[in-house]
């Protein structure tokens, strides 16, 4: 019952706030409920008993991106994009097969439903005994090394991406 | 109850906000906002099956799409700002340098 109540509240934040994410006006302000958003998928992951996972989306979401798109905004003027029009013009059509997409989709789930239930989690002794961090460690650490190497050749990547992006030009260069 | 079900359709529903946001807004910030959200909603699919089925791959590949979104925000990121130094808008309807 607890259980219920707090994924329909940690739900209804995310998803209010998703939608005020892309409806306002103000950037900064986005931003914020982008915030409330990241925050509410973490207590989502929390009520999913992915306790490390909760950890890193505060941390590395709100903490990380969330202030680097702050950051940028601080950066850049917000002030001109706020007078100029909002939306694209083909707005009526990107609702119109969104709304299809997500009917599409419900009404797939709906009738798979019966096959996502819950059995009574049954954890293994040992499974209980280590906790969450552990065991994403563990796999993270053996059966997915080659993966997590290449994570870190790409965050490489991006970091010099970024730094050769966002650099003055030389005089050399022009 | 909570069923896998609940989940999916969250994720869903937020996948389906971000696509609008992408789709919609001519702000070039917002659209990065709307990625983020597309991303968080693949990472409750994933831990929601990784829950279901008591398997922990789901969490680790959790964590995969978080660097990536990482990776993405930086280089994205990157771009607006030398967009903005270039042509000082973040309307991506002024953007045209490549369009044919």
């Amino acid at each position: 019952m607890l259980e219920l109540v707090l994924f329909y509240i940690f739900a209804a934040i995310a998803v209010v706030s998703a939608i005020l994410v892309i409806t306002q006006r103000n950037v900064v302000h986005s931003a914020a409920f982008l915030g409330a958003t990241l925050f509410a998928v973490a207590g989502i992951f929390l009520t999913l008993h992915a306790e490390f996972l909760a950890g890193v989306q505060v941390i590395v979401y709100v903490g990380g991106i969330l202030v680097l798109f702050v950051f940028v905004i601080m950066l850049i003027s917000v002030e001109r994009a706020e007078h100029e029009r909002q939306y694209n013009r083909q707005w009526t059509v990107a609702l119109v097969t969104s709304g299809m997409l997500i009917a599409e989709i419900a009404y797939g789930l709906y009738r798979g439903k019966d096959s996502f239930v819950l059995p009574p989690a049954v954890v293994p002794p040992a499974v209980a005994a280590t906790g969450n961090s552990e065991l994403v460690a563990t796999a993270l650490y053996t059966s997915y090394l080659l993966p997590f190497e290449i994570a870190s050749i790409l965050l490489l990547v991006a970091i010099v991406g970024a730094v050769v992006l966002a650099k003055k030009r030389t005089a050399a260069e022009e | 109850m909570v069923t896998t079900f609940h989940y999916l359709l969250l994720s869903a529903a937020l996948f389906t906000i971000g696509i609008i946001g992408v789709l919609t807004r001519r702000n070039i910030m917002i659209i990065l906002m709307s990625i983020e959200l597309m991303m968080n909603a693949v990472n409750i699919n994933l831990i929601a099956f990784s829950d279901r089925l008591q398997q922990v791959t789901g969490q680790v590949f959790a964590v995969f799409v978080i660097t990536v979104a990482a990776a993405e925000a930086a280089v994205g990121l990157g771009i607006v700002i030398a967009m903005f130094k270039n042509k000082e808008t973040m309307n991506i309807n002024e953007i045209d340098l490549m369009k044919w």
